[in-house]
């Protein structure tokens, strides 16, 4: 298969996307954990 | 549930791989439009797994207008949330895909601007759930939800009804495709879809923990102000009676 420089942007731009919006989701995960800990203190 | 989640996780991992393999190598080239076209592969699954999602968020939030259950609103948010962020991938996969194909990035036909619109409702519910203070917030949300819901089979009939750019549906349209080609579509949607419910499993998880979390605080502040409220100390702003 030839590489398409429109493809690749657009296989890039999904998983972008993707790994984006996972690592909002692990920031939040984390900045609950510290609230837990505050809580339990 | 702990354990199933790794298992699970790592599963679609190598679902995703070879639905990519597939994607890139597995189908066949197609003639007119060549390697470019392989972006169907990419770009139709996530718009179905975003009008999937966009129906669960329908469901739950009609499930909330009549129970009022605290979970249905999770599923309801969650379902928003993700089906924004696979809307958001169709948006940006379609110009990509229709410069080299059209020689235009965008036109203003009925297809591309109704999904527009439909990405422009959701996201506007997740910033109402986000910014309002309201009590009233989640039920503001699933009745916007019920008008967002409204606009999923308006884009996707779109093509039927009105003459646009866009192509015919895979799916209940009069277009024919190789089934060496659907069969790929039809594995990269398996593993969009085992991926958005992985993604939605976390995140209900998350926003259950985040309301205990802020049950937690509401409670302890209000006992914070139970105990200097119920303190035995006579209050000097209050006079004695007679």
């Amino acid at each position: 298969m030839r590489a398409n420089p429109y493809l690749f942007a657009a296989y890039a731009a999904t998983w972008i996307i993707h790994i984006v919006y996972l690592g909002t989701i692990v920031q939040r995960y984390a900045r609950l954990k510290r609230e837990i800990d505050d809580l339990k203190k | 549930m702990r354990r199933v989640f790794p298992i699970l996780v790592i599963l679609t991992g190598i679902l995703l791989s070879y639905a990519l393999y597939m994607a890139l190598v597995g189908a066949p080239t197609e003639q007119t439009m060549g390697n470019v076209q392989r972006i169907f592969y990419y770009h139709v699954p996530s718009a179905w797994t975003a009008f999937i999602l966009f129906f669960i968020n329908f469901g739950a939030s009609i499930y909330y207008l009549i129970k009022r259950a605290p979970a249905a609103d999770i599923v309801a948010l969650v379902s928003a949330e993700v089906g924004v962020v696979f809307c958001t991938i169709v948006l940006v996969t379609g110009p990509i895909w229709a410069r080299p194909v059209w020689g235009i990035w965008w036109t203003w036909d009925m297809r591309l601007t109704s999904t527009l619109v439909l990405w422009l409702i959701y996201v506007s519910y997740l910033f109402l759930r986000r910014f309002s203070a309201s009590g009233q917030t989640p039920l503001l949300a699933a009745a916007l939800a019920v008008f967002g819901a409204l606009c999923v089979p308006f884009v996707y009939f779109s093509i039927w009804f009105f003459r646009t750019q866009h192509p015919q549906p895979v799916m209940g349209g009069g277009g024919s495709i190789d089934p060496r080609m659907l069969h790929v579509l039809l594995l990269n949607w398996l593993a969009f879809s085992c991926f958005a419910f992985l993604v939605c499993w976390s995140r209900y998880r998350l926003e259950k923990l985040q309301r205990d979390v802020d049950e937690a605080h509401a409670l302890r502040s209000l006992m914070g102000e139970e105990r200097v409220g119920g303190s035995n100390q006579p209050r000097k702003d209050i006079p004695r009676s007679a």
